[in-house]
């Protein structure tokens, strides 16, 4: 099954990661669980960043990564995956993304995880505005390499 | 009918707005809608177009009653 959920508030990845496999009957065929959680730094570019502002497209980024994450089970045999992302205000040390992929072996599972990574940070419509130490703002226009 | 389009992040911030409803009858171009609504002439050739929340490139044809929305490069994750 595929999971896509947006959240306007901070979340806990690994009580979502336990709550998941407690409430979800998991294959017994999957033998590989990999997981990518990204979370908020709090420099940038040489400068200290107190908070950010995570802007989303409603309607057409929770599709982007239903989309992402269909396409990685069309191409890997993946048995779950699960995206979750935050929107709004981010602190530093926040989580900002989970990314966690159920499959048979590690070769997909690891595969899959890090190709939904980078298509997300690629392809899905959020925009990060940073907001530095010294008070000033500005929109973030590329992502890191990896 | 009308074409809702829709501008986001430092985009909507230095055109000043979010959406804008353009009145139409008949297909426009990409470049067209952006120049309606945003009172630019030229597309930045950075900036990414959707068409009913789906990634379009700068020759679709946009017809009556569809969202546009223009947007710079994301960053998430």
């Amino acid at each position: 099954m595929i999971a896509v959920e947006l959240h306007d508030g901070s979340f806990d990845p690994w009580r979502y990661l336990t709550d998941w496999q407690q409430t979800r009957q998991l294959s017994a065929r999957s033998g590989a669980t990999a997981v990518f959680v990204g979370t908020m730094r709090d420099f940038n570019e040489g400068d200290d960043v107190q908070s950010m502002y995570l802007e989303h497209y409603p309607g057409m980024t929770e599709n982007q990564l239903h989309a992402i994450a269909a396409d990685a089970q069309q191409t890997w045999s993946l048995d779950d995956v699960c995206i979750v992302h935050r929107t709004g205000e981010i602190r530093p040390a926040d989580a900002i993304v989970l990314v966690a992929v159920w499959s048979a072996h590690r070769a997909e599972a690891f595969a899959a995880c890090r190709h939904i990574m980078e298509v997300l940070k690629h392809h899905a419509p959020f925009w990060k505005k940073e907001t530095l130490r010294n008070g000033t703002t500005r929109w973030v226009d590329k992502n890191t390499p990896g | 009918m009308s074409i809702k389009v829709l501008f986001f992040a430092s985009l909507r911030e230095r055109l000043g707005r979010g959406d804008v409803q353009l009145d139409a009858s008949s297909p426009l171009s990409i470049a067209e809608v952006w120049q309606q609504a945003s009172g630019e002439i030229c597309l930045p050739a950075n900036v990414l177009v959707s068409i009913n929340q789906t990634y379009a490139d700068a020759t679709a044809q946009v017809q009556p009653g569809d969202e546009v929305a223009f947007f710079p490069p994301v960053t998430g994750g």
